[in-house]
């Protein structure tokens, strides 16, 4: 594992991909080590702001030394990052979350990779990966969103079948992520999942059911990002390896989880 | 140029260390900083047993802060006897181990665990204000501070650190309570407790509702409270709350800290125990200070 780091990192782009969401790139070495699933913290420059933002890796172009950022603006420090230009300097710490997406699991298997709402960024580096390596029997990714602002849509078409659900069925299924798998009856040996905690929570019991691996991203607020403080801990089925007290760090031990491991 | 310090017969290489619960036991922050560099590490509380600490969310941002209610989650002496103190051990910096418990005895055990222990000074958390039972429950009362640290004191093999709460009316009674019953010497402050509201949800950010405000925000309570103690008794202090560079940190040695942790700002900036130790040389070869010490209540000589 790499070791981490607080650097500056040179935002190359920047444009709005849909209401309130953000499409960034940034130019980083940090890129070199990072895995899908994987996060970074960006620091306001805002210097009453202390934390870092955990924001998801959506991309990682590692020739190019370059990371993609698709945020949602849910705060005064996002907002802050919203007005960034190119060439705009940032300092970043990362890489975070030592446990990413296991890509290797998918081999052989009937992939299904389920993102919902600001959970959708982290999936498209995984799919592309997935996809390249070459190995997985199938891949459908479904993703959910509120309304027709599907945003990273197009680029998911490129690494498997995408199938859409949207809450007020205006695009795809009408209702959330496992609606449209029942829906278009997908068949799976294995789920990757993003998204708000009850979509989690739904495909936890639902993977339970039909005997399939499932590994979800939580999120958490964070203070440190690095493990120290404690602070972004979700309960889990064994003992954590920090503390034994049943409680992992979403910011080390994760953000990452066999959802049979976490109780949420 | 002298940066070493001396607290209770115990030598320090310079007066930088890490305000407990914001550095883990060091392994963490390793990555980030070299901790020979450091005076000392503090390491987070640590109790007789494995505590679970509280439900999240557990910390928030606030102007200029943060506030956190984690609970003292920790995994027991005993882990820690066996994980952190070795790993700490090879390092060339003192190691101050943050002890907490419920109850007076749970504090004696560990306080027993530690006495043969490679562990050079003991902080004894009485000022945590996140957890029900014991902590601050001793931090905030004269009489309960001294009982404990009297009790401590019978037990303890290396010197005793009282950390005080600033949630009290007189810091200065408090610490002198701690002197009077022994301790070797105190760190302040601790948390002050606050609140914050969701004003969109409706609900408080916080599960626990209440949590301790660190950072830049509560530096001059901080100072004023240093200054306060260091008037009150003859013991050093360590002095901490919202130290972000150099001049924060001198800032409190010239109100009377022998000794400065940083805390809240490792999570802004890891690498910014270092920059306080290198700042503070700094300062002195500007400034023809040829020991630490020199700056130590200056401001009661000008």
């Amino acid at each position: 594992m790499a070791k981490k780091k607080k650097i500056e990192a040179l935002v190359m782009s920047q444009k709005m991909l849909a209401d309130g969401i953000l499409d960034m790139w940034i130019a980083t070495p940090l890129a070199e080590h990072a895995r899908p699933g994987q996060f970074i913290g960006i620091y306001p420059i805002d210097q009453t702001k202390l934390l870092p933002r955990p924001i998801s890796i959506c991309e990682i172009s590692a020739e190019k030394d370059a990371m993609r950022l698709v945020y949602r603006i849910s705060g005064k420090g996002t907002a802050e990052f919203a007005l960034y230009q190119q060439g705009q300097h940032v300092q970043i710490i990362g890489i975070l979350g030592d446990n990413g997406f296991p890509v290797e699991e998918a081999d052989g298997k009937k992939v299904l990779i389920m993102g919902g709402g600001i959970g959708v960024p982290p999936l498209l580096e995984l799919s592309k990966q997935i996809n390249s390596k070459g190995n997985a029997k199938s891949i459908d990714i479904v993703m959910g969103y509120r309304n027709s602002d599907t945003f990273l849509g197009e680029d998911f078409k490129q690494y498997g079948q995408l199938h859409i659900a949207t809450e007020d069925g205006s695009v795809g299924t009408k209702g959330n992520v496992l609606d449209a798998v029942r829906e278009e009856m997908i068949d799976a040996d294995i789920i990757y999942a993003c998204g708000p905690m009850p979509m989690l929570r739904a495909i936890k019991v639902y993977a339970a059911e039909k005997d399939i691996k499932a590994f979800i991203s939580l999120e958490e607020r964070m203070a440190c990002g690095v493990g120290a403080c404690l602070g972004c801990v979700c309960k889990t089925t064994k003992k954590d390896e920090h503390s034994h007290v049943n409680n992992a760090r979403i910011c080390t031990d994760g953000p990452v989880f066999d959802a049979l491991d976490v109780e949420i | 140029m002298n940066t070493s310090v001396n607290i209770a017969g115990v030598s320090f290489k310079n007066p930088v260390t890490t305000a407990s619960g914001t550095f883990g036991s060091g392994i963490e922050y390793s990555e980030f900083v070299d901790l020979n560099r450091l005076g000392a590490v503090v390491t987070k509380g640590v109790a007789n047993v494995p505590w679970p600490g509280n439900p999240t969310p557990r910390v928030t941002e606030t102007y200029g802060g943060m506030l956190n209610a984690i609970g003292l989650q920790n995994p027991g002496v005993d882990v820690m006897i066996e994980r952190d103190l070795p790993f700490l051990e090879q390092f060339d910096t003192r190691v101050i181990v943050n002890v907490c418990g419920k109850t007076v005895e749970d504090y004696l055990e560990v306080v027993d665990k530690l006495a043969d222990q490679k562990v050079d000074m003991l902080e004894i958390n009485v000022s945590c204000p996140n957890v029900k039972e014991g902590a601050i429950a001793f931090g905030q009362n004269a009489d309960a501070l001294y009982n404990i640290t009297k009790e401590i004191k019978k037990h303890a093999k290396q010197p005793v650190i009282m950390k005080l709460s600033p949630n009290v009316t007189s810091i200065a009674e408090m610490a002198k309570a701690a002197e009077a019953a022994g301790a070797d010497a105190i760190s302040l402050i601790n948390t002050i407790t606050g609140m914050q509201i969701d004003i969109y949800r409706k609900k408080f950010v916080l599960a626990n509702k209440t949590g301790g405000l660190s950072g830049p925000a509560i530096k001059p309570v901080a100072v004023r409270m240093v200054y306060e103690a260091a008037h009150a008794v003859n013991i050093p202090i360590i002095g901490m709350g919202g130290i972000c560079n150099a001049e924060d940190a001198i800032e409190f040695i010239m109100a009377g800290a022998t000794m400065v942790a940083v805390g809240a700002m490792n999570f802004h900036d890891p690498y910014a125990t270092i920059k306080v130790v290198e700042g503070i040389e700094k300062y002195m070869q500007e400034y023809g200070v040829e020991d630490i010490s020199d700056l130590r209540l200056i401001v009661d000589k000008q």
